[in-house]
């Protein structure tokens, strides 16, 4: 690869560059110890943005540059910690797996916090009934019998069943798309099922008539109601719909 | 404020820590208090394995895997705790497998396992397959696996409550020190982020797990929330840090970005080529190429920039080429990190090369710890009641340089040990008594950093310190650029004093953490550059131009730092506080305290040091 030579101005991009741009984000606040107390409101903010800037480096350039009380979660900052799963645009996603250049950044990106979930303060939601939820389902393997001196054996095939839903990092972006969650707060919800099929779909594991006994609840997987918001949601692609239809089909079928 | 009494206090919700939990919480009553929610610890963002030498497709044993360890690290590790450490990861990986994490398997059903920088068959001869995996998303499993165990055993979390200080009987960095007496640690002062209250730990044994301290470099793998709580806390009540020096660049960070791109992309057959579409790791290291170790691959690619041979309109990084595997293997061993090159560079893997350059990636050193996880106050005795595990300490496993996979296994084996040492301390030991005020230096601090004026700017002051970190102690360091670095940290942590936070609140305010993670970063980031001054040598991931040689002869010692009064005075040998002199005789004075250096001896077996060939 060759450098142009036409560079008689200092601003001009570099060959394959993304040049500079200015971002408005319309960013959803909630500051209940400020003057605002409970009521949230919309506060807008211009920052310049580079080429590959995600929105998470737009919302850290308006904390550390603007406006130090923004709040909001984040920590591995590539899509694997599950910290700031977000409403952007009106659709969930992480702030650091969100390219700006792909939201549209001509027109104000609006940032919200996930719904269904109380907030707390600003774009972050008090996440411990997602996770009383996802505990309800007994995530962890359950086996009877003496432990085997070497390791359980799995076919590639077998461990395959169940690869999608092993991929989930608990970051509540698809139970909290979902509308049903949204208007039942006792719903089980998308991520609790995911992680209930890790497990009944597991060759090795010997629990998946409890599961499904849990799931079966009223407020169980009948309540999903296929809209495949969950899906769309996931930012680590898992297909979440189809992991619950397995999960309901198991529970018909008792065949997993 | 809030008091609590727990035998066992664990701090950190990684994989150490967790892994500790799982073993004292059915003992002894624990608590584990954590920054962030268990599962979003950076151990998850781990992707290429865990090393054992389970012999599953070729053979392989641990002494094999022993001697990789220590000639990765340049002969600095402790071969003791290395070669427990290989034994022990057999059945550290044994036990994941039956907490049921999906390792992938061969045809047989058995794990499987694929091959790894550094790892060899038969002392150097060529590279085994040594690492255990779930895909690209190994620690991602582990992470997963221990935080459901710890739901099954109903281990109780203190989430995102931030540790702020460390209480012991004796405060070493105020001058405190006892000759032949013990040191208790007897709790530590967390803060609720959520609402702001103060809440005591009293505790018989406290367990430090919490991470490294990547944040003091611009460019690195590491997570927002690695501030290198733990080395500090403990640094700043007169604990010592071991080899701060040795921090490790990783070579395949996403070029200008530093997310990590796992080495098991060159373990399942991606290669490194410069401008000319050079493999030039066959020049640098012949026989395993590129998979060298990771000093040597970093070290090779930034040589490769530096003499022209760089890519991109800058010339400015290497790339990482997997265009000649198959999409299908790719998507089956590489998933995650290839979606990386996707998401953040809009390059496809599977026809165009990736852009890359090394990352900071890893502290080799942190608080010293002998093989039960037992926190050292110098070169031999223990501080009783305090325990440390995985990134924050120095067992020491990985020496100057530590191979790919040897992290996931040492909180694994050594989480575990420190969760059994404790739990078996805290069953026979009784609480200390706490002061009145143990909470008094938190609220202070906090109070002072909350009410200060309009100042500057936390934001600008870290971007400074990284800037520099990342400009003059990074591959390549000269005593100058040393020198620059540390002149450059003087003026930060003056400038420090003044910096201001803008939210004033009491709930969820991470503009004040962020304001006293800073603190801890510019104390690590000056611990690592006096040490790094000190090592007039090029040993592991401590590559000095003016002394490119690794010299046994001085420097075979582990780097010990101590934070001192200023009043402390040298004894008529030449000593401070007792310490040894030689070529780690050095102290240097800051505004208030003084870091002085000592060492302790590396601990060597069965290995004599050779020079280091691959």
């Amino acid at each position: 690869m060759t450098a142009t030579l036409e560079n008689d101005t200092a601003t001009e991009p570099k060959a394959g560059e993304i040049p500079s741009f200015e971002v408005t984000l319309r960013v959803r606040r909630h500051l209940p110890e400020s003057a605002h107390g409970e009521d949230s409101f919309w506060d807008e903010f211009t920052v310049l943005a580079h080429g590959t800037d995600r929105v998470l480096d737009a919302l850290h350039k308006i904390k550390w540059e603007h406006d130090g009380s923004l709040t909001f979660r984040r920590s591995c900052a590539h899509g694997v910690c599950g910290s700031d799963a977000m409403r952007i645009n009106g659709r969930n996603r992480l702030a650091c797996k969100t390219l700006l250049k792909d939201v549209n950044p001509d027109k104000p990106i609006t940032v919200e916090p996930i719904k269904g979930l109380p907030v707390i303060k600003d774009l972050v939601v008090d996440m411990e009934p997602f996770f009383a939820s996802y505990r309800e389902i007994m995530p962890f393997l359950i086996t009877s019998g003496n432990e085997p001196s070497k390791e359980r054996l799995q076919s590639a095939e077998q461990r395959e069943r169940f690869d999608d839903t092993t991929k989930c990092i608990l970051c509540a972006a698809c139970t909290s798309s979902c509308p049903v969650f949204w208007t039942d707060g006792q719903y089980f919800g998308p991520a609790a099922i995911v992680n209930a099929h890790r497990f009944i779909f597991d060759s090795r594991d010997e629990g998946g008539s409890q599961r499904l006994e849990i799931l079966n609840d009223k407020e169980g997987v009948w309540r999903c109601r296929t809209t495949f918001n969950c899906t769309e949601a996931c930012p680590r692609g898992i297909e979440v719909t189809k992991a619950i239809a397995e999960v309901k089909r198991a529970m018909i079928t008792r065949a997993f | 404020m809030q008091t609590h009494q727990y035998d066992v206090v664990i701090v950190g919700a990684g994989g150490a820590g967790m892994r500790a939990a799982l073993e004292s919480s059915g003992q002894v009553r624990t608590a584990v208090i954590s920054k962030l929610y268990p599962t979003r610890s950076h151990t998850g963002a781990a992707q290429g394995g865990m090393c054992a030498a389970l012999a599953n497709v070729e053979e392989d044993n641990w002494e094999w895997h022993t001697f990789d360890t220590v000639k990765g690290g340049d002969y600095l590790v402790d071969q003791d705790a290395a070669e427990i450490m290989a034994k022990e990861a057999i059945d550290a990986v044994l036990d994941l497998e039956r907490m049921g994490l999906p390792f992938n398997r061969t045809p047989e059903g058995r794990i499987d396992q694929r091959r790894f920088g550094g790892h060899t068959r038969n002392h150097g001869e060529a590279a085994v397959r040594r690492s255990c995996y779930a895909a690209d998303r190994t620690g991602h499993m582990i992470l997963q696996t221990l935080y459901q165990q710890c739901v099954k055993q109903d281990v109780e979390f203190f989430n995102e409550f931030y540790v702020l200080d460390l209480i012991t009987d004796h405060d070493l960095a105020a001058g405190e020190i006892p000759d032949d007496e013990t040191v208790t640690a007897t709790g530590v002062v967390a803060y609720d982020l959520a609402t702001g209250e103060i809440h005591v730990f009293q505790a018989k044994a406290i367990i430090f797990a919490t991470g490294g301290a990547g944040k003091i470099f611009k460019t690195t793998s590491n997570a927002h929330t690695l501030t290198g709580d733990g080395m500090a806390l403990a640094y700043r009540r007169g604990f010592p840090l071991e080899d701060m020096e040795f921090f490790q660049f990783h070579p395949t960070g996403l070029a200008g970005l530093g997310i990590l791109l796992s080495e098991a992309a060159r373990g399942e057959g991606g290669i490194l080529r410069n401008s000319d579409g050079e493999r030039f790791m066959e020049r640098y290291a012949p026989t395993i190429k590129d998979l060298a170790p990771r000093d040597i691959v970093a070290r090779s690619m930034a040589n490769e920039v530096r003499e022209g041979r760089g890519c991109g309109p800058d010339k400015d990084y290497v790339l990482l080429d997997l265009t000649h595997l198959e999409p299908a293997h790719i998507d089956a061993k590489l998933p995650d990190i290839t979606e990386f090159a996707r998401t953040y560079l809009g390059i496809e893997p599977y026809t165009e090369p990736v852009p890359v350059y090394p990352t900071a990636h890893y502290a080799m050193g942190g608080v010293p710890t002998n093989v039960d996880a037992e926190v050292l106050r110098d070169s031999h005795n223990v501080v009783k009641g305090l325990y440390a595990a995985g990134e924050v300490a120095c067992v020491s496993v990985h020496g100057s340089n530590r191979l790919g996979t040897n992290s996931l296994l040492d909180i694994n084996v050594f989480g575990k040990r420190a969760g059994r040492t404790a739990a078996a301390y805290a069953a026979t030991a009784s609480y200390t008594d706490l002061p009145e005020d143990a909470a008094a230096r938190v609220v202070t601090q906090l109070e002072e950093m909350r009410n200060r004026p309009d100042g500057d700017r936390v934001a600008d002051v870290r971007k400074a310190l990284q800037e520099t970190m990342d400009a003059n102690a990074q591959v390549f360091r000269t005593g100058d650029s040393l020198n620059q670095a540390l002149t450059d940290i003087r003026d930060l942590q003056e400038r420090y004093r003044n910096v201001s936070v803008q939210d004033k609140g009491r709930m969820f305010n991470t503009d004040l953490l962020e304001a006293i993670e800073l603190g801890f970063l510019l104390d690590i980031a000056e611990v690592t550059v006096v040490a790094a001054l000190n090592r007039k040598e090029s040993r592991g991931g401590h590559y000095r131009e003016d002394y490119p040689d690794r010299d046994d002869a001085n420097y075979m010692l582990h780097t010990m730092a101590y934070r001192r009064p200023t009043s402390a005075e040298r004894t008529a040998d030449g000593r401070v506080d007792g310490f040894v002199t030689g070529y780690f005789d050095h102290v240097e004075e800051f505004d208030g305290y003084k870091v002085a250096l000592g060492s302790k001896p590396v601990i060597q077996t069965r290995y004599e040091p050779m020079e280091r060939k691959y």
